[in-house]
């Protein structure tokens, strides 16, 4: 079975966000970019895959700006076989939204015919939480969201999700698209020599108008603001005091 | 302009306050239709009938619709979308699955966790974590839109709104429900309790979670955790609270042995009064508190849980 997995480089999530003076997003100009953290897990999980004898390869792919192949080569590093580069901005301040990734993911999938899809349940910047579902539309398969476990087992997967209260385990059928949790494990490290190694692993470099794909955005930037900063409250100096506090709040 | 909105339905009953916070904010868009779909759902669909600003309420009860599965729950939402201009939903994880599936199936790009309604096509919804708000006008015919529901106040109850029954869709028979793994408490509902108390790494142990777990008991609050304390093991993770997690805005949260990292503030910081119980007095968790209290959490909190 093959595994593709995209990835994305956002802003490294130690770096402290700025919004940009015009108001248009967020400064992306010389700062930090890492891979969205959520898709580390679902790299790391394909890997496993691969381990374990599930997966037979493991193409990792990543959609937006030229600067991406950095968050690909990444992802090799860690052990994934092969990537695909769609480049379908020059400017970074660009953000290809989750229908545009979804289509030009599926033009991809229809090509590799992967048994299974692992995205990141959100990437960190524009906090959409909608790719993986929206490709799974797109291609009519079914979808396992918001995975902490996943156990394949020949034409189905049982996978467990994170939901409000708890738990939920489905039996999704295969090929499917599952998105990825915290909890699902701990990503590892790249070593230097795998670093090395994943500098001759193949990267192909294609375009959005390869796939056929319109990346114009449907949703029109109006603004950029900072969220509205909290007053700063007092100290107090004992628990006698709190309670004081709180009961002429009206809080207790 | 009409409304469809899917209710919160969890094993038949509705979850009120979640959708009568979306309600609020789907009321400014135009005349609501709450779609109420489960294996049963009838009751629901009662409840849903009561919340003022409700104009029509939709039950579709079938066994595929059971558990809320994304591929089921879409196909039933597609299949009513002609009537609608916008087609909402609370920002549960139940409407995080479903509603991206219905926007694709659709073409239409979907506006996540949106806090605020500018106009029928602008809205205000937190990005970064909560660190930047942009406001984004939608292109699309039709929009697809989730309601982070912390900054809503509910819709109150005493309408009448009528109820029609319909049929479920297709089943596309993609995937089926094995089982739920609810906690089970006698807590309130982390993100509609009133009163909220969270644990941090501070707390160190599992073990000793009891003690935050006390003090929410003697406040009548939900308990709840921050990232780190749910990375560590002390605290499950549907108690956590942030922007991984859940995003709370209750009257009283009490942050204890929490530092205050940025994600962490981004599912808390709209609470109205905050107080904060931390030993470093440099901790970021007391630059948005209103009441800080610098002590050994240790100490503290006993004493606070004797004294309230």
């Amino acid at each position: 079975m093959k595994v593709l997995v995209p990835v994305k480089r956002v802003i490294d999530y130690n770096v402290k966000v700025r919004v940009k003076a015009d108001g248009s997003g967020v400064d992306l100009a010389n700062v930090k970019m890492s891979m969205n953290p959520f898709d580390e897990i679902s790299v790391e999980q394909a890997i496993r895959l691969k381990e374990a004898g599930q997966a037979d390869e493991v193409v990792v792919v990543s959609i937006g700006v030229k600067q991406a192949q950095e968050t690909l080569r990444t992802a090799l590093a860690m052990g994934a076989d092969r990537a695909i580069l769609v480049v379908a901005s020059d400017d970074v301040h660009n953000d290809i939204e989750p229908l545009a990734v979804a289509k030009i993911l599926k033009a991809i999938v229809d090509e590799e015919q992967p048994g299974l899809v692992l995205t990141g349940k959100q990437a960190i910047d524009n906090d959409m939480n909608a790719t993986g579902q929206m490709l799974s539309a797109l291609l009519g398969w079914s979808q396992g969201a918001f995975a902490s476990d996943i156990n394949i087992d020949g034409d189905s997967a049982v996978v467990t999700r994170e939901v409000d209260g708890g738990l939920q385990t489905i039996k999704v059928s295969m090929p499917t698209v599952i998105t990825v949790d915290l909890r699902l494990n701990e990503p590892r490290y790249a070593s230097l020599p795998n670093i090395m190694k994943a500098k001759k692993k193949p990267l192909d470099e294609k375009t959005a108008a390869d796939y056929g794909v319109d990346v114009s955005n449907r949703l029109e930037i109006v603004k950029t603001v900072e969220p509205e900063e909290r007053a700063a409250g007092i100290k107090v100096g004992s628990v006698d005091e709190l309670v004081e506090k709180l009961k002429e709040a009206g809080a207790v | 302009m009409a409304v469809l909105l899917l209710a919160e339905v969890t094993d038949g009953e509705l979850a009120m306050d979640a959708t009568a916070k979306a309600v609020t904010a789907a009321k400014q868009l135009g005349d609501v239709t709450v779609l109420a779909a489960g294996g049963s759902a009838a009751a629901a669909g009662d409840a849903a009938a009561k919340i003022d600003g409700v104009a029509k309420v939709l039950v579709a009860e079938d066994a595929s619709l059971g558990h809320r599965l994304a591929e089921t729950t879409a196909a039933l939402i597609v299949s009513l979308a002609g009537d609608y201009d916008h087609i909402v939903a609370p920002a549960t994880t139940d409407a995080k699955n479903v509603m991206p599936r219905v926007a694709a199936l659709l073409d239409v790009q979907i506006i996540s966790d949106a806090s605020g309604v500018v106009d029928a096509d602008t809205f205000e919804r937190p990005i970064y974590a909560g660190n930047a708000i942009q406001t984004v006008k939608s292109t699309d015919a039709k929009k697809v839109i989730t309601f982070r529901t912390a900054t809503f106040d509910a819709a109150g109850e005493g309408g009448s709104a009528s109820v029609e029954t319909i049929g479920a869709a297709a089943n596309p028979g993609l995937s089926e429900w094995v089982e739920d793994k609810v906690a089970e408490s006698d807590r309130p509902e982390l993100t509609s309790a009133g009163v909220v108390v969270s644990g941090g790494r501070g707390v160190g142990s599992e073990d000793d979670f009891a003690l935050i777990e006390k003090l929410a008991d003697k406040l009548g609050a939900a308990v709840g955790a921050s990232r780190a304390a749910v990375d560590s093991g002390y605290a499950p993770n549907d108690w956590q609270v942030g922007q991984t997690g859940k995003v709370v805005a209750p009257d009283l949260y009490v942050a204890v042995g929490i530092s205050g990292a940025i994600q962490h503030l981004a599912g808390m910081k709209d609470s109205k009064i905050i107080v904060a119980i931390n030993k470093d007095e440099e901790a970021p968790i007391f630059q948005v508190a209103d009441f800080g209290l610098v002590a050994d959490l240790f100490e503290a909190v006993p004493e606070l849980i004797e004294k309230i």
